[in-house]
């Protein structure tokens, strides 16, 4: 059984509506589910009528089967097994895959010479070759160094190395030379410009996501995602298929969308992000020096806490990355209940770029069933907080910083913040006064209505939970 | 050892200090003495103080006698201070600039005293500072006794027997008082108007539910330390004329002008009183300072043109158990302050400027006025800060925030214009048809993507990552590929790599789309 090769571009194109409409429904929880049944529907499409199209022999059937199997049982058992506090780290790990698959699709698409072309089409094929390998080495190892940063198997500060960006200027001469060479060439000498290539390209992979900070993960991981986007297109050009190129450019697009978002939301240029190090992108050090926020700060018990919130009318909750780490993510919800029983009216206050991933936040009360609909944006809820009684920050800093705001010298001047000091109280849970991940000092913590919870996020939280009943 | 007497000016209801305080306090280190009946008038009986480990005194003198640390609420009467011990410490409203007798007084007894009325006003101090709680209570009375007073419902009502309109209520004065009798008049369903010199209030008028009632005329009102100032000629005739006019619309007038160290300024004039309608109500908080209202008697009700003037001068002792309760915590957190070993030893630290300030005798040296603060809240830095407060508003959901200049444009379409000049002559058809294919898809995606919820980002990242798995065609057709013309069989590399790069893709694949789906099932209403 054969299908044609007009049935399988009539599949193609099937697939293509059902990926569109599957990020389409995204605009929507509700829809949000079906889309994804769209996204399985298109790839089942697109898998089974490749297989059995015009270009895959019945004798490789056996061979796809195993390598199928063998990747649905690890795809599967992870996607079971993985906590939603490491989120980041799948999806980091995940655009690895997609990178590897990538170069390994551009080798054999080198050493494959069954299709054969001529001059201008010979040559363009070979710059697609060469870029999809390019796309895919670097997606593949700065997804890994990510993935090893997210997970904390590396350290999480930014590596500058001396004069990185001349590293990276050399590397990109060294790149372009030997694509030259590679389209120039035939023979050994092409082979080898190809793997030097390679070998720079992951190698740029590791130094571009070593000098970027934890701060600016989510800009990171949203950036890989565009990656291997482009990656999957390129792979498309390589082998005249439009099906990859429509899903890479969806893929690339959406994950430089993200980017953007990400990026705006911390007031920096993607550029800045990309250069690494925060603040330090140009070598001038952070202006935040000089005199630090005056005032004292006042600590609160857990027991305290209890009492303001029960007090309360209005409530808002504002996470961070600190609730993720000390997965209090349930123990919050579990507040959240009391406190709705009793007639206060809690909702949560979710900042672009909190947690590690774009949405990570979302997710992870998603997980500890905090409905959506109390779920709100920085947009939607800071115009809210000068009638709120009291604002909780978990495990949050630097985006709820007023430095930002009143501090022209401040690194993080500019950034929108959710304004949680105009709430009638403050408290914000952290382990110490140590600053955020952006090294700033935070004025917030020196308000005359904030109040200070120190103590991991999880224990004062159940002692909090404790309280209120 | 620290004592609390039974209060005796008359008509003195308050006590220093509640059980649940006597209780923290010996936590501090300290042992405490309260003198027998001390706390009937604000419902503490001697047994409630004996349970939260107090001592209990039979008389003053026994009290005074026993105690290093005296805490009181009102200062001491003439018969009193002799009372105190040599060296002993005071806790107490004093007053020094209207009392300097009883300040030399206290002096010659070698005491050391800290007024509650002279703690400064900073950040840090709100905690113990006294005359706010002791305000808030008085605005909440003063609200209280003018329902009293009045003849009608606060709060509007339809009834089978008519409609009732509800009582207009002007308040004079946002500091805390004012602020606190907007909040219980427009909690008893009132329409409340305020007014205040000061313009920066009038955000906290409007956040108590009252409308603020602007002077039309420019001038900054505000003076040291968070207080009021004396305001210019012209700007008492604008301030008259608005008053006139809210006194002839009110039904309850609240006054809490109070300028430091000065008269209280006569707002409220023989004839605004009369104006007003017969059964309205003054509340005139300012009464001990003369009042703002011309006809106040200090301490009475009096009717005057069908118009009650309450003018009582004893507001939070009218409320004695929660006046009670609030300046006992205050007095607590300077104990704390002054007690940060929790040894039972109170250390008067003078290098700390909220301690130094409320210290007026200190081992018999009078240490009145205090040096001036070296900061003082400066609100006129509010509004040159505020223009640096340029927060870019986000432009919605759709692309950047504000559209490029037209020169800007123009540079990006020419280069634009140009690379597809350089495609389109050089790039062979069959690229030039994928090429089109791309950018329409970049497009689709550009638009697509931001319609999606900022809630959905990192399910949407798990999908697109699943969907570009579609690599997996690329391996799929190098597998097993139809032979090419002269070749003999398939290329054993080519099978591996195509082979691992199913593999991986399926990882993606089925993980991508499974671990998507299991967190949009967590999402719910």
């Amino acid at each position: 059984m054969t299908l044609s090769f007009s049935l399988v571009t009539a599949a193609y194109i099937g697939a293509t509506i059902l990926f569109i409409l599957s990020l389409g429904g995204l605009s929507n929880p509700e829809t949000a589910r079906r889309g994804n049944w769209f996204g399985v529907a298109g790839m089942a499409i697109a898998v089974v009528a490749t297989v059995f199209g015009p270009r895959v022999l019945p004798f490789g059937l056996p061979f796809i089967i195993v390598a199928m199997a063998a990747g649905a049982t690890v795809g599967l058992y992870a996607a079971k097994k993985v906590q939603m506090t490491q989120m980041p780290e799948l999806v980091a790990l995940m655009h690895s895959l997609v990178g590897l698959a990538a170069c390994a699709v551009g080798f054999a698409s080198y050493i494959d010479n069954s299709i054969t072309f001529e001059g201008a089409e010979k040559s363009i094929h070979e710059l697609e070759i060469y870029l999809g390998i390019l796309i895919g080495a670097v997606t593949f190892s700065g997804s890994v160094i990510a993935f090893g940063k997210l997970s904390g198997k590396i350290d999480g500060k930014p590596l500058l190395l001396p004069g990185r960006h001349w590293i990276n200027l050399g590397g990109l001469l060294v790149v372009i030379y030997a694509g030259h060479l590679f389209l120039s060439h035939e023979g050994v000498i092409a082979v080898l410009a190809l793997l030097v290539m390679t070998a720079l390209a992951l190698a740029f992979g590791v130094h571009m996501v070593m000098a970027i900070g934890g701060a600016d993960m989510p800009v990171v991981v949203s950036m890989l995602n565009s990656y291997s986007g482009w990656a999957a297109a390129a792979t498309g050009f390589m082998l005249s298929n439009d099906l990859l190129i429509v899903t890479g450019a969806l893929v690339g697009s959406s994950g430089a969308i993200l980017s953007y978002i990400m990026c705006r939301a911390m007031n920096r240029g993607f550029m800045s992000v990309i250069a690494g190090g925060f603040g330090t992108g140009g070598g001038a050090a952070p202006a935040a020096g000089g005199e630090g926020p005056q005032g004292e700060v006042v600590a609160i018990s857990a027991q305290e806490t209890a009492e303001l919130l029960k007090e309360a009318r209005n409530v808002v909750i504002i996470p961070g990355y600190g609730m993720a780490v000390a997965q209090a993510q349930h123990t919050v919800y579990d507040i959240t209940q009391k406190l709705r029983a009793k007639g206060v009216n809690v909702r949560f206050a979710i900042h672009p770029v909190a947690g590690r991933m774009p949405g990570h936040m979302n997710v992870l009360l998603a997980e500890a069933k905090v409905p959506y609909d109390i779920v709100l944006e920085m947009d939607e809820i800071n115009d809210d907080f000068p009638t709120t009684d009291v604002a909780m920050v978990i495990g949050a800093n630097d985006i709820v910083n007023p430095g930002a705001q009143d501090d022209p010298n401040s690194p993080i001047a500019g950034m929108p913040v959710l304004e949680a000091w105009k709430a009638k109280i403050s408290i914000v849970m952290k382990r110490s006064m140590a600053s955020g991940y952006a090294g700033v000092d935070n004025p917030l913590f020196y308000k005359e209505n904030n109040r200070m919870l120190f103590g991991d996020a999880k224990k004062m939280l159940d002692e909090v939970l404790k309280d209120i009943e | 050892m620290i004592g609390v007497p039974k209060e005796t000016f008359p008509g003195e209801r308050r006590v220093a200090a509640v059980p649940e305080v006597v209780d923290k306090l010996i936590k501090l280190g300290f042992a405490a003495s309260v003198e027998s009946g001390a706390g009937e008038a604000a419902n503490f009986s001697d047994d409630d103080y004996k349970a939260a480990g107090a001592t209990i005194a039979p008389n003053a003198a026994a009290l005074w006698s026993g105690a290093d640390i005296v805490f009181k609420v009102r200062a001491p009467s003439a018969s009193e201070v002799p009372l105190l011990k040599e060296s002993a410490t005071l806790v107490s409203f004093i007053w020094p600039a209207q009392n300097p007798e009883l300040v030399q007084q206290l002096a010659a007894r070698k005491a050391t005293v800290l007024a509650m009325d002279s703690v400064p006003r900073i950040s840090r101090a709100q905690k113990l500072d006294a005359l706010s709680s002791m305000a808030n209570i008085a605005g909440y009375r003063a609200v209280i006794e003018a329902a009293h007073h009045f003849g009608r419902f606060f709060t509007g009502q339809i009834t089978a027997a008519g409609k009732v309109p509800p009582a207009r209520v002007f308040v004079i004065g946002a500091g805390v008082a004012g602020l606190a009798a907007i909040g219980a008049a427009s909690g008893l369903g009132a329409i409340v108007r305020a007014n205040d010199t000061r313009a920066e209030v009038a955000d906290q008028v409007k956040s108590m539910g009252a409308e603020f009632v602007g002077v039309d005329y420019q001038e900054e009102g505000s003076g040291t330390g968070g207080y009021a100032k004396v305001m210019s000629e012209g700007f008492q005739k604008a301030q008259a004329e608005v008053f006139a006019k809210e006194a002839k619309g009110a039904d309850i007038v609240i006054t809490t002008a109070l300028i430091p160290g000065k008269p209280a300024p006569k707002l409220i004039t023989a004839e605004m009183v009369q104006s007003m309608k017969a059964g309205s109500v003054i509340v005139d908080l300012a009464a001990e300072q003369g009042g703002n209202c011309e006809l106040t008697v200090p301490g009475e009700v009096v009717v005057r043109h069908g118009v009650t003037i309450i003018g009582y001068t004893d507001l939070p002792s009218r409320l004695s158990k929660q006046a009670s309760t609030l300046y006992a915590t205050n007095l607590l957190r300077l104990t704390e302050e002054l007690c940060k070993a929790k040894d039972g030893v109170a250390v008067v630290n003078m290098d700390d400027e909220m301690i130094r300030g409320g210290t007026v005798i200190k081992d018999g040296e009078v240490t009145w006025p205090p040096p001036p603060l070296k900061v003082s809240a400066a609100p006129a830095a509010a509004p040159a800060a505020a223009p640096a407060v340029a927060v870019k508003k986000s432009g919605g959901h759709h692309g950047s925030g504000e559209p490029s200049s037209p020169a800007e444009l123009a540079i990006k379409a020419g280069v634009g214009a140009a690379l597809f000049l350089l495609i389109g002559g050089y790039a062979p058809p069959v690229f030039l048809g994928h090429f089109t294919v791309f950018v329409l898809a970049c497009f689709v995606g550009y638009m697509v993507v931001w319609n999606v919820t900022p809630s959905l980002h990192t399910p949407l990242m798990s999908v697109t990552n699943a969907i570009s798995s579609i690599i997996c065609i690329g391996a799929l057709v190098q597998i097993a590929p139809p032979l090419a013309e002269g070749t003999e069989r398939h290329s054993f590399f080519i099978g591996l790599l195509a082979f691992l790069g199913i593999a991986l893709t399926a990882i993606n694949m089925f993980g991508g789309f499974a671990v998507t789906r299991r967190m949009l099932a967590m999402f719910r209403k």
